[in-house]
């Protein structure tokens, strides 16, 4: 701790000649340096495979780099910002994104804290409804799409024949092919696929209160709703302000379920950041605009996160 | 850790304060109602994959979808000759398997020496992992695919294992936990001559069970699912994995809806075989390992 630099990669204690008076120091040293042998091979890994592209996006986005092209590299100045941030497409994403991430996050946490409070009921064979429940998460997303391609297909498929039989027919919707109902459509497979999860660590949170919490309460009259606003929630704090903000970083990641179900379409109403990014970058091969997007991307996540933060202030207890 | 104290825990210690008259079914049928809705589309796949393709999509829009009307095998044939299905499922096992293996060793590893062998920076290395969660690979990924091109490591296994190994948050949640445990445990060790490999290893590793299934599901689950990568660095069918297949089988008509869903059948099995084996332990360990926050 008290001078960096030096200590790490020196070899602490094999010089053989003045051994006997180093013992002591060389001993904490020989600690020091096993720690930083340790920390090595993951600290290597996570410089090469996430702050090093992390800075080249930086680099990159103010030049004229293209995937495998022969074509010199130039400074470009902020071209690819003014582009991107003038480019219809990619607000169309932005908005698809922030409207996916303000409906999804609220419903998604909402929903996964009240099939906690459920599944933390006792009852006999809860856990098995507590199995089910998360059985989705299983499926993982590019599965789940594919099944619900079927599933929202207008003329074949389950959704309508279901809107159709409780509607007597009034009903009907053209899902991912409508303009309209195709992002909404793609939300509620995603709460579908994704609740499980937050209610599995809601469901660690809520173990975690203690009974004579709820005891001492219903000593003193307190409702069922009065716990749940008085005891549950309050003491739930720090596990949901988790959950929303992993939750947030999640949905803003959208890419998977889009990429199988409608690549964007229709007419780019369910286009979002990610996929803008990998058809820029990838498609049209535009490395340079494609790293302006991730920096983008990065600012917005993080300006997000920062935000929440600030609103909701953690305590620890 | 130990079975017994998973198993009845939660459930045993807190009296029913209901009182017994009240009925219980309309919890049940809330409860039934709620599986409904999370199992139907898990029910389609596994009917389908059982079922002609015409019959798959014939009867997708009424109660037989649920029903094997016409059962066969002949989807889980042709997911393997026309679809490639082994192939396929060898590559994602093998980048699961090194993915979740090598995270294991490499991110506790990290989490312990910072936690307890602190080299001097250590606390400023801290700090970057925090600050390193929130950029999600996903955010990397073109200028990753641009660094990656230019090693002419596309179309690899290893591609497809490195970049996922080290993982800020998993280091994160070995950090927090191997700072909670007893130090007196390693002096011990330490006393008997233990080296800090051997103490780690046979005395304070053990006791982060919790975490590491906790990180191994988590990072199989992961990793399994992945699609976004490899879809930017795999092109044939050599080294892709299930979910890029799986993506391409929807993306080409004509779409033999059998097919898919023995496909996707058979992709979803080993993580329900992982998770019905551990949920119980599951619950507990992301309890015990702080992912609750």
């Amino acid at each position: 701790m008290v001078e960096p630099a030096t200590v790490a990669p020196a070899p602490g204690g094999d010089a053989p000649a003045p051994r006997r008076r180093r013992r002591r120091l060389s001993a904490e040293r020989r600690e020091q340096l096993t720690g930083f042998l340790f920390s090595l091979p993951g600290l290597a890994l996570l410089v090469f495979f996430l702050l090093v592209p992390f800075l080249l996006a930086i680099g990159l986005s103010f030049t004229n780099q293209r995937l495998a092209s022969p074509i010199p590299l130039r400074f470009e100045g902020l071209t690819n910002y003014q582009e991107t941030l003038s480019d219809q497409d990619f607000w169309k994403a932005f908005f698809n994104n922030v409207w996916f991430v303000l409906v999804v996050v609220p419903l998604q946490t909402a929903f996964a804290l009240w099939l906690a409070v459920l599944v933390n009921q006792k009852l006999r064979g809860v856990t098995v409804y507590r199995a089910v429940y998360f059985t989705p998460v299983v499926v993982i997303m590019a599965v789940a799409a594919t099944v619900w391609l079927l599933i929202y297909s207008p003329d074949r498929g389950l959704a309508n024949a279901f809107l159709r039989v409780i509607s007597f027919g009034a009903l009907e919707s053209e899902f991912l092919d409508s303009t309209t109902w195709a992002l909404p459509s793609i939300m509620f497979m995603s709460i579908w696929q994704g609740v499980g999860f937050q209610m599995i660590v809601i469901l660690a949170g809520l173990q975690e209160i203690p009974d004579e919490l709820y005891e001492a309460s219903s000593i003193d009259g307190a409702t069922r709703w009065e716990q749940f606003r008085y005891v549950t929630l309050p003491m739930l704090r720090n596990t949901l302000i988790f959950v929303v903000t992993v939750t947030t970083i999640l949905a803003f990641r959208l890419f998977d379920q889009i990429w199988v179900m409608t690549r964007g379409e229709p007419l780019g109403n369910t286009s979002t950041l990610m996929l803008e990014m990998v058809q820029v970058g990838f498609e049209r091969q535009q490395i340079a605009r494609a790293s302006a997007i991730a920096v983008i991307f990065f600012v917005i996540v993080l300006t997000v996160t920062l935000v929440q933060r600030a609103l909701i202030k953690e305590e620890r207890y | 850790m130990a079975a017994t104290d998973t198993t009845g825990a939660p459930e045993v210690t807190a009296p029913t304060r209901e009182p017994l008259v009240k009925a219980r079914w309309p919890k049940y049928l809330l409860l039934t109602l709620l599986a409904v809705f999370f199992l139907f589309p898990v029910m389609f796949m596994v009917v389908g994959a059982f079922k002609p393709d015409d019959k798959v999509l014939g009867e997708a829009d009424s109660l037989l979808a649920f029903w094997p009307t016409d059962l066969t095998f002949e989807n889980f044939g042709d997911a393997f000759e026309r679809a490639t299905f082994g192939r396929l499922f060898v590559n994602s096992t093998i980048i699961a398997v090194f993915v979740v293996g090598l995270g294991l060793i490499v991110n506790s590893l990290v989490g312990y020496s910072i936690a307890r062998l602190p080299f001097p920076g250590a606390r400023f290395v801290l700090i970057g992992i925090i600050a390193l969660t929130i950029i999600p690979l996903e955010a990397v990924a073109i200028p990753l695919l641009f660094m990656v091109s230019e090693l002419g490591w596309r179309n690899t296994y290893h591609v497809q294992i490195l970049p996922f190994v080290a993982n800020p948050l998993f280091m994160f949640l070995f950090y927090t936990f191997f700072l909670g445990v007893p130090k007196e445990l390693e002096e011990a060790a330490r006393i008997d001559g233990a080296g800090p490999v051997t103490t780690f290893v046979r005395v304070v590793a053990p006791l982060a069970k919790p975490v590491y299934a906790t990180v191994g599901i988590l990072s199989f689950l992961f990793i399994w699912g992945q699609l976004l990568w490899p879809v930017l660095v795999t092109t044939g069918t050599d080294v892709r994995p299930l979910p890029q297949g799986i993506s391409i089988f929807t993306a080409q008509p004509p779409i033999s809806w059998g097919d898919i869903m023995a496909f996707a059948l058979m992709m979803t099995l080993p993580l329900l075989v992982v998770f019905v084996l551990f949920q119980r332990w599951f619950v507990q360990s992301v309890a015990r390992s702080g992912l609750k926050g």
